[in-house]
């Protein structure tokens, strides 16, 4: 598997996040959980948000559902997978290593 | 998502964009509710084009995705140009379907192997030995005791396995009115455990079979003739068959796959070579040799063992051909044995067809390569055509490799309708040919499985094909600049010089098809004028056999019984019908009891009247009378004058047959006929003598004939028509006698010509359709070249230009290509004819006239297809063009 940078890692590392503690969100929820809870700091744009789900749905980390909404419309909803669960675990600790490999080298100085 | 639901939204893009839409409206919904403003919203998605691109990548396949597009678009593309698709599509479909036919026999015949265990190691002997005028003639039948002596000295390293040629043969199931005809076989006991094949039912030969003459009176049938012949019935073993004078039980139906040794022939009924009358003889040839040699062993110090063993048993049986001149000993002497591959059998249709469908794959080759040279020259002219759209797609960021996909996709398109087309033609084609060689005794039957290996062909041709038009054109269109594209201007120089390239190709492609060509059809003229000496027209043969012999008044009274039938004219007798393929009688001539002399003698009996009857005249002295018999009198061939008498008259001098054990038998000329063909019409004239049907032996009593061939002059009616009436009437009044087989004089005289007239028949054909495909690519690039230039011409005629140097100014490098062509083509031509030399007939390859007429065809056809593009050159109004721009 291709290895992710950090960036893109961090917003899959959220997502991720975000969807292990609340199962079946759509992509606005998700959008907003992230804004919410980090305290309107991180902001996860449209444009690469999609591409991101997509692309993990690809992977299989997450699985996606239609789930019908008043007056006919769907809305897509979205779910960790086993897989998911496994890769959220490796992202946590990957991001632990880093964060604190940047902090130490912070320090230093 | 797995690999198959990737795939389905390849191909159902609009539900994936839909998709991904509908979830993007979904969250700008959710946005507004939550109480954004909708402006910010929609702004915060961007370019929605762009985000559903980036998803629909992750989401499907994008390689597949452009193709889906690719193909889309090169379908509209093909459908926009209606005609010129057409015409590229049914050439290309016919050049395909040609070439797969033409490997369909070539591979039925000669690479498949046999569906027998070893095919790979399995050989044939042959031998080459000079004939009387010193020209090595090969053959490969032999006889059983020189094969046991083979086999004993080959023991350990490879295993030998005789087996008779298939020959169409006379049996019943029942009484012996009830004839019928069967391909018979006769095989080594041996040779069905050493292929390994198991039989349907009952059993199959063993070696046990091979014990002693005469001792397994069994036959075994081909799961082929089991179920013509009899329906898959298992009650068929047990069955008892007569074969010639012998009863044989059936007692076993062979493998489905095995259908004998000789591809071209079904064998119906196996025989042990124990059972073959000739089995004890060593001056009776009957026999191929197969053999497969075991692994490890090296082919030529088997060859020497084998020829040496050959060489003594000739040597020893030489010394007993008293009737055979020094000379002629010495010749037969240098026998050389060969030992060849034999994978996928031997039999005389591949000997006889070998060059002919070797050339014809040739000529198909041709057709092709000028096909594909068309279509790629109208792919150019299209890329050029197209140029503004590459560049404008290159401009917005398509890569290089991305339009050679689509081009080529577009041309992969062409190619496989075309192949779709040609496989049809194929289909139809192979089959086609195969029925074509039809002489009227034994028309060739061979399977032609389209299996794997001719599927694999096929698409292995179709790549090639699209590759060998497609690829440059490909190559170019994607190579656009889009600056000068876009400009509009163009650089068409280099264009067109790979277009004169194609057209000169094509011209020399087109001279040798047409060459090849002109030469088969006068070898096919010639042989078909050639002097019979006989009219065959009205003639009808019936073959007959009377298996205990009757005497020449029998015959005779036989003759008159069928002379009252209506609608007959005149009947006579002989031995066999002229041109008949499988007989012959020769022995060495004796003139005022000298040695036998160097050239063979030719012999025939016939009845009293057959001169008549044959409508061939007397030049001088008298036709025979009932009284006159063999030895007694003859009646020579002019050429039989000339051989042995230096042409001086000969009526009344004697000559005498000199036999093989010594015996001679003695002949006084009563009479000189013209030439005449006797076995074969592609031999020279053989010296002839006719002799009476009435033969004594040595004692001087009458011995009776056991067999041969009346022949009825018709008149007024098809000859054929008569043949049942005929049948019955011959039983009917004397039940001694049979008709084996009824056929008339002229389908022996043309089966004699079907190969050449096969030839003629396809090489005509592809000539055709390879001038016509020249004439058609040379237009289109001459009316291209036009429109290119039409700004150009335009201003030159508004400066004063004749119609003639306009009209040179635009064909002038088109013909000298077409010239270089011509050139390349003869050179071609010469060193092709070498090898396609033992094809002809009366026709030198290398005769001048053969290479003027197929230049001046191509030249006219090409002054023909330049008229068009001349013409609308011509009519160019300055004024027009030139506002225009």
């Amino acid at each position: 598997m291709k290895k992710t940078d950090t960036m893109q890692g961090a917003l899959d590392l959220l997502v991720l996040k975000v969807l292990s503690r609340q199962p079946k969100l759509h992509g606005y929820a998700i959008m907003t959980v992230i804004k919410h809870t980090s305290g309107d700091v991180l902001n996860a744009e449209v444009g690469s948000l999609y591409p991101a789900l997509h692309r993990m749905e690809e992977t299989g980390w997450i699985r996606a559902e239609w789930a019908a909404k008043d007056a006919g419309r769907r809305t897509r909803l979205y779910q960790l997978t086993a897989a998911g669960r496994k890769q959220l675990a490796a992202e946590v600790t990957r991001w632990h290593t880093v964060s604190s490999a940047i902090h130490r080298v912070l320090q230093e100085v | 998502m797995s690999l198959w639901s990737r795939i389905t939204y390849a191909f159902r893009g609009d539900r994936l964009n839909h998709e991904i839409d509908e979830e993007f409206a979904a969250h700008m919904e959710e946005a507004i509710a939550a109480g954004n403003d909708p402006a910010e919203v929609r702004r915060t998605f961007g370019s929605q084009l762009r985000l559903r691109e980036q998803s629909r990548d992750a989401r499907g396949v994008p390689w597949l995705d452009c193709l889906r597009a690719d193909l889309v678009f090169g379908w509209r593309q093909l459908l926009k140009r209606k005609v010129t698709t057409a015409a590229a599509i049914l050439s290309l479909a016919l050049a395909i379907g040609a070439c797969t036919s033409a490997f369909r026999l070539i591979d039925a015949l000669f690479l498949r192997g046999l569906p027998v265990a070893h095919a790979d190691r399995l050989h044939v002997l042959a031998l080459r030995v000079p004939d009387s005028n010193g020209v090595p003639r090969t053959f490969d039948e032999f006889s059983y005791p020189e094969f046991a002596r083979m086999r004993a000295a080959t023991q350990g390293q490879a295993e030998l396995i005789p087996a008779s040629l298939t020959s169409r043969t006379d049996l019943t199931y029942a009484t012996d009115n009830e004839m019928e005809k069967g391909y018979v076989q006769y095989v080594s006991g041996w040779m069905f455990p050493t292929f390994e094949l198991q039989p349907t039912l009952g059993r199959l030969f063993t070696a046990a079979d091979e014990r002693a003459p005469g001792a397994s009176p069994y036959a075994v049938v081909s799961y082929n003739y089991w179920t013509r012949r009899f329906a898959n019935d298992p009650k068929v073993l047990g069955r008892s068959v007569h074969i010639g004078s012998k009863i044989f039980q059936i007692i076993g139906v062979g493998p489905k796959s095995f259908t004998g040794t000789e591809p071209g022939t079904i064998t119906d009924i196996f025989l042990p070579t124990m059972m073959n009358p000739n089995v004890t003889r060593d001056d009776a040839r009957w026999l191929r040799i197969l053999v497969i040699v075991n692994p490890g062993v090296p082919l030529e110090p088997l060859r020497a063992k084998l020829d040496a063993v050959s060489l003594h048993f000739e040597t020893e049986r030489a010394k007993g051909f008293a009737g055979m001149s020094q000379h002629n000993i010495e010749m037969f002497l240098q026998v050389k044995l060969l030992i060849e591959p034999a994978a996928s059998g031997v039999s005389r249709l591949q000997d006889d067809y070998r060059r002919a469908l070797v050339w014809l794959g040739v000529l198909v080759a041709l057709v092709l390569l000028i096909a594909c040279a068309n279509v790629a020259n109208l792919m150019t002219a299209q890329a050029a055509s197209r140029a503004r759209e590459m560049a404008l797609r290159v401009s917005i960021g398509a890569g290089r490799s991305r339009l050679v996909q689509l081009v080529l996709v577009e041309n992969a398109m062409l190619a496989l309708f075309s192949a779709a087309l040609g496989a049809i033609f194929a289909w139809w084609a192979a089959p086609f040919v195969v029925s074509r060689i039809n002489p009227p005794d034994n028309p060739a039957h061979l399977i032609l499985p389209a299996d794997w290996r001719v599927l694999a062909f096929g698409s292995l041709l179709t790549l090639a094909v699209t590759l060998l038009f497609g690829l440059a054109p490909a190559l170019r269109a994607s190579a656009v600049q889009p600056v000068t594209a876009l400009k509009g201007g163009e650089e068409p120089h280099s264009k067109q010089r790979s277009m004169y390239a194609l057209i000169a190709a094509q011209a020399a492609f087109c001279f040798v098809v047409l060459f090849l060509g002109g030469l088969f059809v006068v070898t096919f003229r010639h042989l078909n004028s050639q002097p019979l000496g006989f009219e065959p027209k009205d003639l009808l043969l019936l073959e007959t056999v009377t298996p205990h012999g009757q005497s020449p008044e029998s015959w005779s009274q036989m003759a008159d019984t069928l002379r009252a039938v209506p609608g007959v004219k005149d009947v006579a007798i002989s031995g066999w019908p002229l041109l008949s393929p499988n007989n012959s009688w020769n022995g060495s001539i004796s003139i005022n009891s000298g040695p036998p002399t160097d050239t063979w003698g030719w012999f025939l009996t016939i009845s009293p009247g057959w001169l008549n009857t044959m409508k061939m005249r007397l030049i001088a002295g008298r036709d025979f009378n009932s009284t006159d018999s063999f030895p007694g009198e003859a009646i020579v061939n002019q050429t039989f004058v000339k051989t042995f008498f230096n042409g001086a008259d000969a009526i009344g001098h004697t000559f005498e047959k000199v036999n093989p054990s010594g015996s001679r038998q003695l002949c006084q000329v009563i009479g000189v006929v013209p030439d005449a063909a006797y076995r074969s019409l592609h031999d020279p004239i053989l010296p002839v003598a006719y002799v009476p049907v009435r033969q004594l032996n040595e004692k001087g009593a009458i011995n009776p004939a056991d067999g041969g061939t009346f022949l009825l002059r018709t008149s007024g009616i098809n000859p054929l028509s008569l043949a049942p009436t005929l049948r019955r009437l011959v039983a009917q009044s004397n039940p001694a006698y049979r008709v084996s087989n009824v056929q008339t004089q002229q389908e022996l005289v043309d089966s004699q010509t079907i190969r050449e007239r096969l030839l003629a028949l396809l090489a005509l054909f592809f000539a055709t359709v390879a001038l016509l495909l020249a004439a058609l690519g040379l237009y289109g690039v001459l009316n291209y070249s036009v429109l290119q230039r039409e700004r150009e011409i335009g201003i030159r005629i508004a400066v004063g230009a004749r119609i003639g140097s306009i009209a040179r100014l635009v064909t002038a490098q088109i013909f000298v290509a077409v010239f270089i062509g011509a050139a390349a083509g003869i050179a071609l031509g010469m060193t092709s004819v070498r090898y396609v030399q033992t094809l002809l007939f009366g026709v030198k390859g290398t005769d001048p006239s053969m290479f003027i007429a197929p230049a001046f065809v191509l030249l006219t056809a090409a002054l023909l297809a330049a008229l068009p593009a001349v013409l609308r050159a011509a009519r160019i109004d300055p004024s027009i063009m030139l506002r225009a721009e």
